[in-house]
């Protein structure tokens, strides 16, 4: 098209017909491609330790790039999880490299928590991983108090476990759901949502909210567990338990799926470490690290439970992890039903939590308390922390550098899909393009947590 | 010259917080790598842009600046914390790629957000934010609220 007439229909049109530019989110040809981009592209970067000495002639492609294929996927892809947008080269089925593009759904959350009180913080970080909001509430509760110093009641402890515990289960039916059903079992995917219902509707009678609950505060939770939750529990605990294994009927033994899921998207365990990866990524390969047995928090060493491993690092053991993790948390919330201790559910400091609603019309100096709160925020000492925690994904870490203020100085989350998104030019070198979406979800990113 | 140290607050697991002069940050992190700490989980970049009441041991000269390394051995069951102080007018250290490939994202991500430039780094391109953007949101001195509402078609203040 000639540059008159473009103009020409620019103008007449109100739009334009020139291609936009994609900068460096273009996935460009090898030949144009650096040698430290080419090596990240095509996930050597384990393979060659000593500094990469990739040459864009040497590398093991051996077609050359008239033959091979650019294709983009995403970010509207509905397997992509959200907006997740991958460019793959392509050798007939085959992908030879990738890239991955995130920034969809970047919108500034770290940014925000330093206009927030500490008071306000658990709002926002309880939006970035939507599928298990109490786990970045409680890394976030955490580290605030590691700052204040204060001593948690062991009830709220506990109550703090139970939660975490069912939202654990919840992010893992939800993940069984979605790869059922990129894999193709819609029934899956019906099985996921109707048991991970339960456990939202619990969490509706016990914070008021199914999803970003800001139940877990900085100086304890935000309830007590509402009358008769013993109940609530014992039936979800029975009924999980029992339809879990349904899972197994439905996808376990089936060829199809074994097919689809065996072998696939194939990790080793130094690539693991290499990259930094935890949760049910770096289980699957045989390590077995879970902070929760590792490094305990909360009260997780007075608990008794098992580290769910695999062998083989492909899709069909992270399936398994996942899929065992959820009765493993269901032997957790058990034994926490027997062992839930009584007393208080948040601290008893007034500088931290707010008085309860009857002492505000009798004492003056519990309005001010209140009023201070809600309106300032509390103090915390000068200092840095970082707190990690086993979310379902992985290690869920939050680092804070507080000036002595009411809000953090920088808070800075180290979310576990952003990390692991890493591995997928490791993961799909090699494989089908058509396992490339099973291999996706084996991953199981969070976008709102990846782009925080 | 790397200067140890145990703040009161070293956070829950971290045995110790170094502070490595800018020079020495790469040996450091391959002396710790060696040392058994196999995995980087996570690594940012703060501005302490006039910050007040800072607490750094003696003999670290403050920068504006900091990137903050965290380290985990498996085999130790421990985490140690990497503090590297980075000038404000060169905002310039070595990447630790070479060591850890996968701080490549977060590497990205503190270039992207604080501007900080990571020596040696494969691709150093904005990760979050868009392509054209000016500036670094998560620095201090980014003015808030200076950038219009990005809606093409919105409809004006009544």
């Amino acid at each position: 098209m000639s540059e008159a007439f473009d103009a020409e229909i620019t103008e007449l049109a109100g739009w334009s017909t020139k291609e936009t530019s994609e900068g460096s989110q273009e996935l460009f040809k090898r030949q144009e491609t650096s040698k430290d981009e080419l090596g990240r592209e095509i996930g050597s970067v384990i393979q060659l330790p000593e500094g990469i000495t990739l040459d864009p002639s040497q590398i093991d492609i051996d077609k050359p790039d008239d033959e091979t294929m650019i294709i983009n996927m995403g970010p509207q892809h509905p397997s992509t999880h959200g907006v997740l947008r991958l460019m793959f080269e392509l050798d007939g089925e085959v992908i030879l490299r990738t890239k991955t593009i995130i920034g969809y759904l970047h919108t500034g959350m770290e940014k925000q928590a330093e206009q927030l009180t500490y008071v306000q913080g658990s709002t926002n970080v309880t939006r970035m991983d939507y599928l298990s909001p109490l786990h970045s509430e409680l890394t976030f509760s955490l580290a605030v108090e590691k700052l204040l110093d204060v001593e948690m009641p062991s009830r709220a402890t506990w109550i703090r476990m139970l939660m975490g515990e069912l939202n654990r289960i919840s992010s893992h039916l939800m993940w069984l759901a979605t790869n059922g059903m990129d894999l193709g079992s819609t029934t899956a995917m019906i099985y996921g949502f109707r048991e991970r219902e339960m456990i939202l509707s619990f969490f509706e009678k016990t914070t008021g909210l199914r999803m970003n609950t800001n139940y877990i505060r900085p100086g304890g939770v935000a309830a007590d567990l509402p009358d008769g939750w013993e109940d609530d529990v014992a039936v979800i605990c029975d009924t999980i338990l029992k339809r879990s294994f349904e899972f197994d009927d439905l996808m376990t033994g089936q060829p199809i799926f074994r097919e689809r899921t065996e072998g696939v998207g194939g990790l080793t365990a130094e690539e693991a470490l290499a990259l930094g990866l935890t949760g049910p990524l770096l289980r699957s390969t045989g390590v077995p690290w879970d902070l929760r047995r590792s490094m305990p928090y909360l009260a997780y060493d007075e608990v008794e439970f098992d580290v769910v491993v695999g062998t083989y690092g492909d899709n069909f053991d992270r399936y398994s992890i996942r899929l065992n993790e959820i009765r493993e948390s269901i032997r957790i919330c058990r034994q926490i039903l027997e062992k839930m201790p009584a007393g208080d559910y948040r601290v008893q400091d007034p500088k931290v939590t707010p008085p309860p609603r009857g002492r505000i019309d009798e004492s003056m100096e519990a309005l001010i308390h209140h009023f201070k709160i809600f309106t300032e925020g509390f103090k915390v000492p000068v200092g840095e922390v970082y707190s990690a925690i086993e979310s379902p994904r992985g290690e869920l870490g939050c680092y804070i550098a507080s000036d002595g203020s009411s809000k953090p100085w920088r808070m800075h989350v180290r979310a576990p899909s952003f990390v692991n998104l890493n591995a997928l030019p490791v993961l799909l070198r090699g494989g089908l393009l058509s396992d490339a979406v099973a291999i996706i979800s084996s991953v199981d990113p969070v976008m709102g947590e990846v782009d925080r | 010259m790397t200067i140890a140290s145990t703040p009161s607050l070293p956070g829950i697991g971290v045995s110790a917080v170094l502070f490595p002069a800018p020079s020495d940050y790469a040996a450091c992190i391959a002396a710790l790598k060696a040392d058994a700490y196999e995995m980087c989980v996570d690594l940012c970049a703060v501005d302490y842009l006039g910050h007040p009441g800072r607490e750094l041991p003696v003999g670290v000269a403050p920068e504006r600046f900091e990137v903050v390394v965290n380290l985990l051995s498996l085999s130790k069951k421990d985490r140690v914390r990497v503090r590297v102080q980075v000038a404000e007018l060169d905002p310039r250290v070595d990447s630790i790629y070479f060591a850890y490939p996968g701080v490549e994202a977060m590497e990205r991500e503190a270039f992207d957000l604080v501007g900080i430039l990571f020596d040696g780094h494969p691709d150093l391109s904005r990760i979050l934010m868009p392509e054209e953007w000016e500036g670094h949101p998560l620095r201090k001195d980014f003015g808030l609220g200076r950038v219009p509402v990005q809606f093409k078609e919105a409809p004006g203040p009544r």
